[in-house]
């Protein structure tokens, strides 16, 4: 018997919000599930996973780390999202922007440059993540290329890039001829906000950009011409809203907050540049974006829920001895469980009668 | 059913009797009869909202009548499904074509037949088909490089190879260019010498007394006459078309005029294919205090002319628009809003209104570049719910909820919201397209009311309506658009129903058309 999806007129607010907490517990239903198969006690398999990184205060300050990049992308996806333009290629943007940033920390190496190095890096690691989201914007506006694909595929090509200059010009030449270029000078690496662990200033910047997006997305012109843009675009070119410009503009923020994120990342954490420099971030955080409701705030706590996967993936790969690639099994289980839910939330499924008796 | 040889064929072939057809509180087809005879073409005449496409939906099986009964050589007969009427040999060619572009010809009528014929047989079929009615159709090409008349006579190939005894053509002639017209009319000729009844449905009366044998007229949802359209003239039809009621006073004018507001000069816009058509020539001035009506059958290019007003549409000239003494033919939306225009969409929800914001969201649509709601790209959420408030009060707008979104709104609050946005914005040039479309009797007083006292503060108005009663009631002059043309308005008290019936239907008698004789 067939089944139809029909809109639900009147979508309570409960199941809206109460939707992505279904999706956690699905998720956590099929962890047990995946814990049982590989032969562990799924208990054990949750604490070491998602308790205990919560009570060390190092694996703390990691979990903020972590969400720190997923904050400022997810953020920038937000602007996209609510557009209707999907941006999937966030990791190839975050990648330019490193690559963009780390130019000035490897031309200013060794001379003693200033202050003001780490500032323009964070600058043009905006820029270049900006410029590569740009990409995409001006094949969709120009000849209307499906962003989701030509994103998608400039990622390869941001990565690749990576490969050739971590493994040419720029390889460090006292590296033993690993694919890395040199440490970068302190006055091209992100403050530390502790002398224990690896917390720092990039942190700050993310709050500050989750509180600018809020006020940006909620409160200005900008925000509900992208809103309305999204919703009703027939809508948004009688306000007078130029479509073109609409696109442009959330690439250009999208692309410049993953670009701000890479590059803050390796001037953080990571102190050079190498092939690789994200575990995934850039798509991660296109779950955290959806399971923050495209909402700053809620981007900020999807992006510690997130952490703590990557945290409590690392955690059971060495107390437990089980592979990797269960994070991404979890994240991938998140993401498909919140779109069923919303759609579950927002639709009603019906039964339909044969109509054809003749 | 047996079949009948084919020498003896009843007298009628397809009969409507008496079919009725309720949408909610609307009867589309009250008490309907309709009896189309083998070897005739019978024309089913009609404004639109007559319900002709309602009876021919029923006709053919898309659609279930809630009373009456269809007839099929003499015999009742149900039709669940179009399946089952092309399977008797009713053939439908509708307006909107189903084809598919990627493909070619002969791969899109594969598509709906059933079995599986190999593409080079059913090519030759196709071939024999198009020389026999001289359709000029090649089967190997894609559709998408056809023009919309090529297409239209794949979708009449395609129901031929059905060999149908019933063919109905739904406004064929509407996207067709008059040597195309010329071509259709010689196909369907020789149909029906081969014994093949065609209804043909048309508002075009030229046409229809030209090729048709028996003429049907709806209006209202209500069979009005059958008439020998030969035998009629133009005007006859158009008044059995548009009624002939007594005429009503038309409204006096209380005020002086003043300067122009709206001024369209020598408008140009080229048709861009599926949508929106386009518009020759088009010339029009409004005066402050003045309320002006446009006229016609939904396509003429009304869209085009909305939106080419609005600054959705750009025009190529400057000069062609001039709003306020402003030229204005190359600015958008927002810079024709700063000159105080106001515009209200035929569209509520989607084009008007965002269907999923909030109410009060939907408020900024056209008040956003007004100064006192947003500052400094910062809206002032205070000022923009008062705003809102102010609205919904003046304007009787009901809605459950405090600040519901936009497509929870009943038709004729929406309205009432959207009109009220735009006249609380002072504007002092105000274009509705269908300001009464679909709302209620109330709420469409109120609606001409609200427009009225507009035009009395010294506002000018444009009103784009297909409703003729509604522009007779209400409007100061008439003009009417048909294929992207514009007549010149005239005075509402000067003009006749008949009239602007016969401009309606595209009747050559010069420039002059809608002058009462």
């Amino acid at each position: 018997m067939p089944l139809r999806l029909e809109r639900q007129e009147n979508v309570p607010a409960i199941g809206l919000v109460a939707a992505p907490l279904v999706a956690l517990v699905f998720t956590l239903v099929v962890g047990a599930v995946m814990f049982a198969a590989l032969g562990q006690d799924p208990l054990r398999a949750f604490s070491v996973y998602f308790i205990e990184p919560l009570l060390d205060p190092y694996t703390q300050q990691e979990l903020v780390v972590k969400a720190c990049p997923l904050m400022l992308i997810g953020v920038g996806l937000a602007f996209c999202y609510r557009a209707n333009r999907w941006n999937i290629g966030a990791e190839g943007q975050y990648v330019a922007g490193a690559v963009v940033g780390s130019w000035l920390a490897l031309a200013t190496h060794g001379t003693d440059a200033g202050p003001w190095v780490l500032p323009a890096m964070l600058a043009l690691g905006f820029v270049g993540g900006a410029l590569w989201g740009l990409i995409p914007a001006f094949l969709r506006v120009r000849f209307g290329s499906s962003e989701i694909l030509t994103s998608l595929m400039l990622v390869y090509v941001a990565q690749l890039g990576l490969d050739y200059l971590v493994r040419g010009p720029w390889k460090d030449p006292q590296g033993f001829n690993f694919p890395q270029s040199v440490t970068f000078d302190d006055n091209a690496i992100m403050p530390l906000l502790s002398d224990e662990g690896r917390l720092h200033a990039g942190i700050i910047i993310a709050v500050v950009v989750v509180i600018a997006a809020t006020f940006v997305l909620g409160r200005t012109l900008i925000g509900f011409s992208i809103e309305l843009g999204g919703s009703a675009p027939r809508a948004a070119a009688f306000a007078g809203f130029d479509e073109r410009r609409v696109t442009y503009g959330v690439f250009a923020v999208s692309g410049g907050l993953a670009g701000l994120a890479g590059i803050i990342e390796v001037a953080g954490p990571i102190g050079n540049l190498q092939p690789s420099i994200s575990p995934g971030y850039g798509f991660t955080a296109i779950i955290a974006a959806m399971l923050g409701r495209l909402h700053p705030v809620g981007i900020l706590v999807a992006s510690l829920v997130l952490a703590l996967t990557y945290i409590g993936g690392e955690a059971a790969q060495i107390t437990m001895r089980m592979p990797f690639d269960v994070t991404r099994v979890f994240q991938g289980t998140l993401l498909i469980a919140i779109l069923a839910a919303d759609v579950l939330v927002r639709y009603r499924i019906r039964r339909v009668e044969g109509t054809s008796h003749a | 059913m047996t079949e009948n040889p084919p020498n003896a064929l009843p007298a009628s072939l397809l009969e409507a009797v008496a079919l009725t057809k309720r949408f909610g509180a609307l009867v589309a087809n009250d008490h309907v009869s309709l009896a189309i005879r083998a070897g005739e073409t019978h024309a089913l005449l009609g404004e639109n909202g007559a319900g002709k496409s309602t009876l021919v939906k029923m006709m053919c099986g898309l659609l279930q009548p809630d009373s009456g009964e269809l007839l099929y050589e003499g015999a009742p007969i149900v039709f669940p499904d179009p399946a089952s009427s092309r399977a008797r040999g009713v053939g439908v060619v509708f307006q909107h074509f189903a084809l598919f572009d990627a493909l070619t010809v002969v791969e899109n009528v594969a598509l709906g037949l059933p079995g599986h014929e190999p593409l080079s047989a059913l090519a030759a079929r196709i071939d024999d088909c198009v020389h026999r009615y001289g359709l000029a159709v090649e089967p190997w090409r894609r559709v998408g490089e056809l023009s919309v008349g090529e297409r239209q006579r794949v979708e009449i190939v395609r129901c031929l190879l059905g060999d149908p005894r019933v063919l109905i053509l739904d406004e064929p002639t509407s996207v067709l260019t008059p040597d195309e017209s010329e071509n259709l009319f010689r196909t369907v000729d020789l149909l029906t010498d081969e014994g093949r009844a065609v209804l043909f449905i048309s508002h075009k009366l030229d046409e229809v007394r030209r090729l048709c044998h028996r003429a049907t007229v709806l209006r209202g949802g209500r069979f009005i006459a059958e008439v020998d359209p030969k035998a009629e003239t133009a005007g006859s039809l158009a008044r059995l078309m548009v009624g002939a009621e007594v005429p009503r006073l038309p409204r006096v004018l209380e005020h002086e005029l003043g300067e122009p507001r709206l001024l369209i000069r020598n408008l140009n816009i080229p048709g861009d294919g599926s949508r929106g058509s386009a518009l020759r020539d088009v010339n029009l001035e409004i005066r402050a205090g003045e309320i002006v009506g446009i006229a016609g059958v939904a396509g003429n290019g009304q869209t085009t002319l909305f939106e080419v007003l609005s600054g959705e549409k750009l025009a190529d000239d400057q000069e062609s628009i001039v709003i306020d003494r402003v030229p204005a033919g190359g600015l958008g939306p927002t810079e024709r809003r700063a000159l105080r225009a106001g515009f209200v969409p035929e569209e509520r929800l989607g084009h008007a209104a965002a269907p999923d914001m909030r109410l009060s969201d939907n408020v900024l649509l056209t008040t956003h570049s007004d100064g006192a709601i947003v500052k400094l790209g910062v809206v002032r959420h205070s000022v923009l719910n008062a705003r809102f408030q102010e609205i919904v009060k003046r304007f009787d707008v009901r809605f459950g909820g405090r600040d519901p979104k936009a497509r929870r709104l009943s038709g004729g609050n929406l309205q009432k919201f959207v009109i009220g946005r735009e006249v609380l914005r002072d504007p002092v040039l105000i274009i509705v397209d269908q300001p009464t479309w679909g709302v209620d009797a109330a709420a469409a007083a109120f609606i001409r009311n609200t427009l009225r006292e507009k035009a009395a503060e010294g506002c000018a108005v444009l009103v784009i309506s297909q409703d003729l009663d509604e522009l007779l009631e209400f409007t100061d002059r008439i003009a009417v658009m048909c294929e992207g043309r514009l007549t010149v308005p005239v005075p509402v008290a000067e003009t006749s129903r008949e009239a602007i019936g016969l401009a309606m239907g595209g009747a050559e008698d010069g420039g002059e058309g809608v002058h009462a004789a």
